[in-house]
C-alpha cells in the first residue's frame, strides 16, 4: 500500500511541465490534484519513475469567459465548481455534477483536467461534458490544438494524450437560457464510481436534443438524437441504445444502464413541465 | 531522492525531508509524530486520515507530502481550541458516536466540514456526506445524531 519510488518534480509552468514529461528515458506522468493516480500509486496500478506536478501552475487554474463557450483551467476542483466559484453556462448543470463526485475530501483535490485525463469510464466529467460536447485544449512539444471530447476519449482509461501532452484546459459550450438537462446515476453507495451514468440534454434554442450513456466498458455512448428520450419516453429505443453502448451482455448492467436512462428521461419531463 | 518539504502544521511551522512517495499521512505521523490521523484503507475510500488542508477536508493517504510543500495543514491535535469541534466532542461522547475510535479523528474532520459548510442539512444530507467515512463498528445513527444535534445549536447561537 506504498508506491513504488519515483522522483518528482514542480515545474513552473506549462513549457517547463511538457520539457519535463519529454525529458529522457523516464517514464513521467502528471499529477495534478491526484485524486486518482494517488490510489493507483499506492496500489501500484501505476509505477512511474517521475511525477510532473501541475497544479500549482496559475494558468490551469484560470477561467475565460467568451460569447459561446467558457474555458477551464484543467486544475480547477470539482469543489469550485460544486461551491459556484468559477462561472456556468449550463445552468447549473456542471454544479449539479461536480456534487456529487467522490466526496467532499476528494473533490477539495480533485481536478476537471485530471478526471478527463484518467478517462475512467465510471467517473463523471467524461461523461457530462461528453453530454455538452466540450471541446479538450491540449498542450504538448508540438504545440496547442484542441479536441472534440469524443475524439479525445478513446477508450477505457484511453485517451489521445502523447506522452508528453499535457490536457491544459476544457471549453464547454453555453446552453441557452431554455435549455433543460438530467443527470441520473446509479452507485451502489453515495460517492462509489457509478455502475451507470445517463445524461440528458434538450435545447431547443441550439436545436440539441442528445443524449449519453456513461459507465460502460468503454467511451461515453452518444446518443446524437434523443427525442424518444426528450419528447416522451420509449422504452423500446432505450432497449436498443443501451444494447449498442458497450455496457455488455450482462443483463444486471443492461438492467443498470436502461433504469438510469428511463430515470434521467423522466426527470428531464419533470424540469419541462 | 529525498526532497525538503515545509508545512504549517496545527498554526506551526514544520519541516522535514521525505522521499517523494511519502503520502501527508505517514509524513504526519512518522515524521512529525502526530499519530492522531489514522491510516485505514490508504487510497481515498475510508476516510480515517482526512485533515485540513489548505482550509478544506482532504485525504492525507492520497496527497503526497513533497507536493503540500507550503501547505497549511490541521490535524486533529490542532482542533483542541476549536469552538465547532468543542461541541462536536461533547456531542459524540453523549451520542455514543465512537467506540472503538479509530474512524473518529476522520469523522469529525468531516463533521466540521457539514457544520460550517451546510448549515441547512438534514439527517438525509449529514448521511450523504458521511459516505466518505467508514466506521465498522459504532455505526451511524449515534455519528449522524451528534452531527445534527450540533448543526442546530451552532447555528441557532451563531446566526
Amino acid at each position: 500500500m506504498k508506491p513504488a519510488p519515483f522522483d518528482y518534480v514542480r515545474p513552473d509552468d506549462v513549457p517547463a511541465a511538457i520539457r519535463a514529461l519529454a525529458d529522457g528515458d523516464v517514464i513521467a506522468k502528471v499529477i495534478a490534484g491526484g485524486q486518482s493516480l494517488g490510489p493507483a500509486l499506492n496500489l501500484r496500478l501505476a509505477q512511474p519513475e517521475r511525477l510532473v506536478d501541475i497544479r500549482r501552475i496559475g494558468a490551469l487554474g484560470e477561467v475565460t469567459e467568451t460569447a459561446d463557450s467558457v474555458l477551464f483551467g484543467a486544475c480547477i476542483t470539482h469543489a469550485a465548481i460544486e461551491d459556484g466559484r468559477v462561472p456556468d453556462a449550463t445552468g447549473g448543470f456542471m454544479q449539479r455534477v461536480a456534487m456529487d463526485i467522490a466526496y467532499r475530501a476528494v473533490r477539495t483535490r480533485g481536478t476537471i483536467g485530471g478526471s478527463l485525463s484518467h478517462a475512467d469510464p465510471a467517473a463523471d466529467w467524461i461523461s457530462a461534458l461528453t453530454l455538452l460536447s466540450a471541446v479538450v485544449v491540449i498542450e504538448g512539444p508540438e504545440g496547442r490544438r484542441e479536441v472534440g471530447i469524443e475524439d479525445f476519449v478513446t477508450g477505457p482509461f484511453d485517451t489521445q494524450l502523447g506522452p508528453a501532452d499535457i490536457l491544459v484546459g476544457v471549453r464547454i459550450p453555453r446552453l441557452s437560457a431554455r435549455a433543460r438537462w438530467s443527470y441520473y446515476k446509479f452507485c451502489r453507495k453515495p460517492g462509489e464510481f457509478a455502475e451507470a451514468i445517463a445524461a440528458v440534454l434538450f435545447d431547443q434554442n441550439r436545436g440539441i436534443s442528445r443524449a449519453v450513456i456513461g459507465a460502460t466498458n468503454g467511451a461515453p455512448h452518444v446518443i446524437a438524437q434523443a427525442d424518444f428520450l426528450t419528447k416522451g419516453f420509449d422504452a423500446a429505443q432505450a432497449h436498443a441504445a443501451v444494447d449498442a453502448s458497450g455496457a455488455g451482455d450482462d443483463p444486471y448492467e443492461r438492467q443498470v444502464h436502461f433504469a438510469a436512462l428511463q430515470r434521467a428521461a423522466s426527470q428531464l419531463a419533470a424540469v419541462q413541465a | 531522492m529525498k526532497k525538503p518539504v515545509q508545512l504549517e502544521v496545527n498554526g506551526k511551522p514544520a519541516a522535514g525531508v521525505a522521499e517523494p512517495r511519502t503520502h501527508l499521512a505517514d509524513f504526519l505521523r512518522e515524521h512529525l509524530h502526530l499519530t492522531g490521523t489514522h491510516i485505514g484503507c490508504e487510497h481515498g475510500v475510508c476516510g480515517a486520515c482526512t485533515v485540513w488542508l489548505d482550509g478544506a477536508p482532504a485525504r492525507s493517504c492520497i496527497n503526497f507530502a513533497v507536493a503540500c510543500d507550503g501547505a497549511s495543514v490541521r490535524t486533529i491535535e490542532g482542533f483542541d481550541d476549536d469552538a465547532v469541534m468543542a461541541q462536536l466532542r461533547e456531542a459524540f461522547a453523549a451520542e455514543h458516536a465512537l467506540q472503538c475510535g479509530y474512524c473518529t479523528p476522520g469523522m469529525l474532520m468531516t463533521a466540521r466540514d457539514i457544520v460550517l459548510r451546510l448549515p441547512d442539512a438534514d439527517e438525509a444530507r449529514i448521511r450523504k456526506e458521511l459516505a466518505g467515512n467508514l466506521c465498522r463498528c459504532t455505526g451511524y445513527v449515534g455519528i449522524v445524531r451528534a452531527i445534527a444535534n450540533v448543526l442546530k445549536s451552532w447555528h441557532s447561537s451563531n446566526g
